[in-house]
């Protein structure tokens, strides 16, 4: 544990009380163990329904693993959460209808066009036969991307392909988004353009966006509320300008960050999630 | 329980029982079928292994005469036999684009959505059915100009049709499963290689089971190959007989596919830990 371990008690950790479901996520005792590595520890937290809520935390935090959890991906070891208002133990398959999901790798198939891509979604969430047209040109205009519609993905750029993932990710209309680092390895130009995309698909439907990064400045622009995770535990949670203040008047959201994670390499992490962050990376530049 | 959150408003009921279920599957498939049309090299570069075994392998044994055959030709006996290999190769690499579409995230994709496990490893497996009858097209015209005594009735085509389809699906899967217990590329090429030749030549692809020792027959009995080339050798060839008779051949071919994808659907998820 990094000298921070002071600091991580004093955190300003909102506690998780319970309303019988109205909340997008609420995480009850949620742990992942692999082997003997506690990945996510008993972690108890709320993310309010209709807010842009972002995950914060060092590589091998946790993070990728909450979501995962989240998002019915990986089973939990021991307690649960409600996503939703379903439980992502009891009943998997309601959850996944009420979400949508972008990973930090690349989901978009490079080998369908955009157009086909969305069609696919379409038919595997339930878009109604009658809307499914519809549907996908207007989330190809929303995205800007009717002009490659019938162009292979893989030879699109990758702020293109970050936009149809979260397009392909909304055409069911999911109550809660789950973005797992959006921007990674995108150039400036691309990533504003995807932030005012979230900001008005929060706008225009109302959907929970719950999202991780480690963009100190897209969690600051973009997030209502930040959470910072480290070693698998919640360490703060609140408003970013709340949190920043709360360290002083010329703080920013980086040294929250500091503060409350360490200015240590987390031992954490895995070699094959490292090796895919860079080959998305690498894929989109 | 009661919540705040309904269904999500974008989707529909299902309009008859089982609905969803076949719309995920067809979606699936549909994917692979797509990818497919836009790039159907695969196809054709897969044409030179039957040919090169059938113009000289076949023609050689023909001459020698060292075979039993029924009474046929020894380039019309084995031709089934390299319909149901080239089906056979095909399928059994298939679980490598799981693997592939994993470390690029697609399957993620797939297993964040409604659809359950059985439609998707469904999917797949008639995706890889529409892949082993375009061959099984290249292989009839490859047999055309060999001049191999095709059977070309409607009842036969069909039941050569089910006969591949059902071939494929079952190696496919049981790539799929392979895939998912191997997780990396380079150990599934090991174990792609592995199981090909023993599959292959403990099956009556090329020689009868009755000149095989008896240990290899047993073998050859549990190697659903056998079925499926018993079952194409009577449907394909004029004068071609089955050993096992057509019903149970189907009836095998069948069963392993169940058994299959469900076990398929159970280690599915497991991919992506």
């Amino acid at each position: 544990m990094p000298e921070t371990t002071d600091k991580l008690n004093a955190a300003p950790v909102e506690p998780a009380s319970s309303d019988g479901g109205s909340n997008a996520v609420e995480t009850r005792s949620l742990t992942r163990r692999y082997g003997d590595l506690i990945a996510v520890d008993h972690l108890n937290f709320i993310c309010p329904s209709g807010a842009i809520f972002g995950l914060l935390g060092p590589n091998g935090a946790g993070k990728s693993t909450l979501i995962k959890m989240l998002t019915t991906l990986l089973p939990p070891s021991e307690g649960t959460a409600l996503v939703a208002g379903h439980d992502i133990v009891r009943d998997p398959r309601a959850v996944r209808r009420s979400i949508g999901y972008v990973s930090q790798m690349l989901s978009a198939d490079g080998d369908l066009s955009a157009y086909e891509n969305l069609s696919i979604s379409a038919k595997l969430y339930g878009v109604p036969r009658a809307e499914r047209a519809a549907r996908i040109e207007h989330a190809l205009e929303f995205m800007d991307l009717s002009h490659v519609a019938g162009k292979l993905v893989k030879h699109f750029s990758g702020g293109m392909i970050r936009k149809l993932e979260i397009a392909q990710s909304m055409l069911h209309r999911p109550h809660i988004l789950f973005l797992d680092e959006p921007t990674v390895g995108l150039d400036p130009i691309a990533k504003q353009s995807v932030w005012q995309n979230i900001r008005d698909l929060c706008e225009e439907f109302g959907t929970t966006i719950l999202m991780t990064t480690h963009d100190m400045q897209e969690a600051d622009e973009l997030c209502e509320t930040v959470a910072f995770m480290h070693s698998g535990q919640l360490a703060a949670m609140g408003s970013p300008a709340t949190l920043k203040l709360a360290l002083g008047a010329d703080a920013s959201l980086g040294d929250v960050f500091i503060h409350y994670t360490g200015a240590t390499i987390s031992e954490g992490g895995d070699f094959r999630d490292a090796a895919r962050l860079r080959s998305t990376t690498r894929r989109l530049g | 329980m009661q919540h705040a959150y309904a269904a999500p408003h974008g989707v529909s009921a299902e309009a008859f029982p089982g609905e969803e279920f076949t719309r995920q599957t067809l979606a699936v498939a549909e994917a692979d079928i797509r990818k497919l049309i836009h790039d159907p090299v695969e196809l054709f570069t897969r044409m030179v292994q039957p040919a090169l075994w059938l113009l000289i392998f076949g023609e050689v044994f023909t001459r020698i005469r060292a075979i039993p055959t029924g009474g046929i030709p020894y380039i019309d006996f084995m031709t089934p036999g390299i319909l149901a290999q080239n089906v056979l190769f095909g399928a059994i690499f298939y679980g490598i684009s799981l693997i592939w579409e994993r470390d690029l995230g697609i399957v993620h994709k797939y297993l964040v959505s409604p659809a359950s496990r059985v439609a998707l490893v469904l999917g797949r497996a008639i995706s890889s059915t529409a892949r082993a009858v375009s061959q099984m097209v290249l292989v009839y015209i490859l047999a055309i100009v060999l001049r191999i005594h095709l059977r070309f009735d409607p009842l036969s085509l069909a039941g050569v049709v089910a006969a591949v389809m059902l071939g494929a699906a079952v190696f496919s899967t049981f790539s799929l499963i392979a895939a998912c217990i191997v997780k990396s590329r380079d150990r599934f090429m090991g174990i792609g290689q592995v199981l090909t030749m023993p599959l292959f030549f403990a099956s009556n692809a090329i020689y009868p089971l009755s000149m095989m020792p008896g240990w290899l027959r047993v073998f050859a009995r549990f190697n659903p190959l056998s079925y499926q080339v018993d079952a194409l050798r009577r449907l394909m060839v004029v004068g071609g007989v089955s050993s096992f008779g057509l019903p149970f051949d189907f009836f095998v071919l069948g069963l392993a596919f169940v058994l299959l994808i469900a076990i398929a659907a159970r280690l599915y998820p497991k991919i992506i830990i």
